[in-house]
């Protein structure tokens, strides 16, 4: 049978911000699902004994894993103000073209200033985990 | 034109409502984890310390223990419904993809009870 082209045709489409703001929700989102595994690493370690911990919370201190922690932030803020987005179309607002562009650009403000001072307030003021 | 089988027709029950159920459960998933997601992330920023005594004064305490079971819950069933979306969209060849989502099924589950356990644990330990 012939090779027919599949949906979505991707590449016939000049490229728009808002598709990027489209695949970023995915990419944020399985990134995240990752991060779960991290999370029950560090809850499981809290509920074993004080050694355990102190290898785990020194491993999440390493530099490495500082700078994932912090994408892990930026991913869920990002992944947060653009699910607030597709809730508002799920209500039925903001579908018209403009206004999709609009919140795009909304959603990347906010996404750089509430993650600019979550990184602040956990990782200048307090001191790395 | 009818939608409905022929079968469904005459012994009418109407819809099970159960055909949004994945559509349904993201959205119900993504407002709670609105509220507990932003709860956590300032909780943890916010924390002073990270060390082991903190860390466990603050998951045992007042509330705390409550929401963060029902943030693991909302989190492992948000988590595995996107996967699973991601899967079928991107993972063509039918054995890989069956596998993948068996595996995302029984990882989102350990989360879930794993996570939970660890958070009970503390809670019923610290005092």
């Amino acid at each position: 049978m012939r090779q027919r082209p599949l949906s979505p045709h991707l590449d016939v489409y000049r490229f728009a911000y808002t598709m990027a703001t489209s695949i970023l929700h995915r990419i944020t989102g399985v990134v995240l699902s990752a991060g779960l595994l991290v999370l029950v690493w560090w809850l499981l370690a809290a509920a074993g004994d004080a050694e355990g911990y102190a290898g785990v919370a020194a491993a999440l201190g390493s530099g490495p894993m500082q700078v994932l922690l912090a994408g892990w932030v930026i991913a869920f803020v990002y992944h947060l103000c653009n699910g607030i987005r597709h809730l508002i179309w799920d209500l039925g607002y903001g579908l018209e073209k403009a206004e999709a562009r609009r919140s795009a650009r909304w959603v990347v403000i906010a996404t750089v200033l509430i993650s600019l001072a979550l990184l602040y307030a956990g990782f200048v003021l307090r001191g790395a985990p | 034109m009818s939608l409905r089988s022929p079968l469904g027709k005459v012994i009418g029950r109407g819809s099970a409502k159960q055909g949004v159920s994945h559509w349904w459960g993201q959205r119900l998933s993504a407002v709670a984890l609105a509220f507990l997601g932003l709860w956590f992330v300032l909780q943890v920023t916010g924390l002073n310390a990270y060390d082991y005594d903190s860390v466990r004064a603050w998951i045992g305490s007042g509330v705390t223990p409550v929401l963060l079971v029902q943030l693991i819950a909302a989190l492992a069933w948000h988590s595995a419904l996107g996967v699973q979306v991601v899967l079928e969209d991107y993972v063509h060849a039918k054995a890989i993809k069956l596998a993948a989502l068996v595996a995302s099924i029984f990882f989102h589950v350990f989360v879930a009870v794993a996570g939970s356990y660890a958070v009970l644990r503390i809670a019923f330990t610290t005092t």
